[in-house]
């Protein structure tokens, strides 16, 4: 938890946000609704007596009251996915819509990916693109136990990624979910934080500045960019962010989200960041009894 | 390769001109068989036929869905936009095992489209359900075709499809893959 310490500055209830990071988290599934409607599976989950209460922002979030939640019926249909709660707000934020062209960056093991295809009604293209082959066959199982037939997926480097392959030459949308030192999954991982270091964070957020960039750079003017990490380090949120503000012809957005959450730091360590950061969402795991969670909404205007 | 030997160079005449099957790609099928241009491939239409014909899975079920091969006789189904051929890792689902005399559907596709099936669908109990889940055999009755069947059983009080099975001489054989299966609790 040691790292930690370096947020309390930014934290509000900080004692109550270490006490919320110490505790294990609960089994969460999302209703994959290419398969069954949320009616459908919670049948399928009340069948299999299987209690379950659906979180408040988001009736296709369920947390279950059970150690296997994979042994259900609504499990071996599909009609389930385990995902984290907060997991499932980037690709709400994104807010696709049937029939568009939707790359995701950073897609293994799909979680999103097949949320987003969901939220199109499977209508559309999502390119689900991940650089690590291995991480590429969950992909792939994920999207077809869930019968998501509108992902593409590819397996590149997402910072020099080419659309030359395609019929198409840009995104209506695009969402980098992006590799980060996950220090919001301490609860699921309590190693998560074991190999933690400053340098750590600072080679990864170079990563993510090059994906972020080319994601806005692949997207129509008009078109939206969600950035996500789940990580609490500034460097790794709002700088990215700030550093695509700076590069790229692009806005942060306002976002509606029933979740309660802090707004974007505008400085850290020294660093300004613009005012507009504050328009982008901290999720911490005290707020909602979740994982911790970063998400930012971006408007390309060029 | 436009040439019309196969990899290994075991031309027969049969081939009429026609490309080998690059295994490595995507490439649409074509809309019937007297549009194939790739030996072996099957077409659009003979896959909606089997589909219908097997299963009785009306057409326009697959409307806005295009088919592509990509390995030695794997059907993909895709809802998406792309030109052919593609090389990239998948597209959409695998939905169909064709270049084999008896041709398998995949339990996915079984899932995402067996309940437009209304023939070779065979609704198990709950035991049996759980027994197919979890990838085992049983002898059960049937009084149908032989060969590949979808297996269903009734969730909230309509059918839901489980997956393949293999019917063969009185008895069901799981087909859904290793990955796949599941020790749904039998109390």
């Amino acid at each position: 938890m040691e790292p930690l310490e370096r947020y309390r500055p930014i934290v509000d209830e900080f004692e109550a946000f270490l006490a919320a990071c110490k505790r294990p988290i609960g089994n969460v599934v999302r209703v994959n609704t290419i398969k069954a409607s949320v009616d459908r599976a919670t049948t399928a989950l009340e069948e299999d007596g299987v209690e379950f209460e659906q979180a408040s922002w988001n009736p296709r979030v369920l947390g279950l009251e059970t150690d296997s939640p994979g042994s259900t019926w609504a499990s071996f249909h599909g009609f389930t996915h385990g995902q984290e709660e907060v997991s499932a707000v980037p690709s709400v934020v994104l807010d696709p819509e049937p029939g568009e062209r939707v790359w995701d960056c950073c897609a293994a093991p799909g979680g999103k990916a097949t949320q987003i295809a969901a939220l199109m009604d499977d209508r559309g293209t999502v390119v689900a693109n991940d650089n690590n082959l291995g991480r590429i066959s969950a992909l792939r199982f994920n999207a077809e136990r869930l019968g998501a037939t509108s992902l593409a997926v590819t397996n590149d480097d997402a910072r020099n990624y080419s659309l030359k392959r395609f019929s198409f030459d840009s995104f209506d949308r695009a969402l980098v979910d992006a590799p980060c030192s996950c220090e919001g999954t301490i609860r699921k991982n309590p190693d998560a934080l074991d190999n933690w270091s400053e340098d750590h964070i600072h080679s990864v957020a170079g990563i993510q500045k090059g994906i972020l960039r080319r994601a806005i750079q692949t997207t129509r003017e008009g078109g939206t960019v969600v950035y996500s990490t789940c990580t609490f380090a500034p460097e790794e949120n709002e700088a990215v962010v700030q550093h695509a503000l700076e590069n790229e012809p692009c806005r942060v957005v306002d976002f509606d989200l029933d979740l309660e959450y802090s707004p974007g730091v505008t400085a850290w360590n020294g660093d300004e960041f613009d005012p507009a950061l504050e328009r982008t969402a901290r999720i911490y795991p005290h707020q909602n009894d979740t994982g911790g969670f970063f998400v930012a909404k971006l408007e390309v205007t060029g | 390769m436009v040439d019309d030997t196969d990899a290994d160079g075991a031309s027969e005449d049969g081939s009429g001109g026609l490309e080998s099957n690059d295994g490595q790609r995507f490439d649409r099928l074509p809309a019937t068989d007297a549009e194939r241009t790739v030996e072996g491939r099957v077409s659009r239409a003979a896959v909606l036929e089997y589909f219908e014909d097997r299963f009785a899975i009306p057409p326009e079920t697959f409307e806005d869905y295009t088919f592509w091969e990509k390995g030695a006789g794997k059907i993909w189904i895709y809802a998406g936009e792309s030109p052919t051929p593609l090389e990239i890792e998948a597209i959409g689902m695998t939905c169909l095992r064709t270049r084999q005399e008896h041709w398998k559907p995949t339990t996915d596709f079984a899932q995402r489209f067996g309940r437009h099936a209304s023939a070779c669908v065979i609704d198990l109990e709950r035991e049996a359900a759980q027994r197919f889940a979890a990838g085992e055999d049983q002898e059960l009755a049937w009084e149908g075709d032989w060969g590949y069947l979808i297996a269903a059983h009734e969730i909230g009080g309509s059918r839901e499809p489980l997956g393949i099975g293999l019917y063969v001489h009185g008895e069901l054989r799981s087909m859904v893959p290793k990955g796949r299966q599941r020790d749904i609790s039998r109390d």
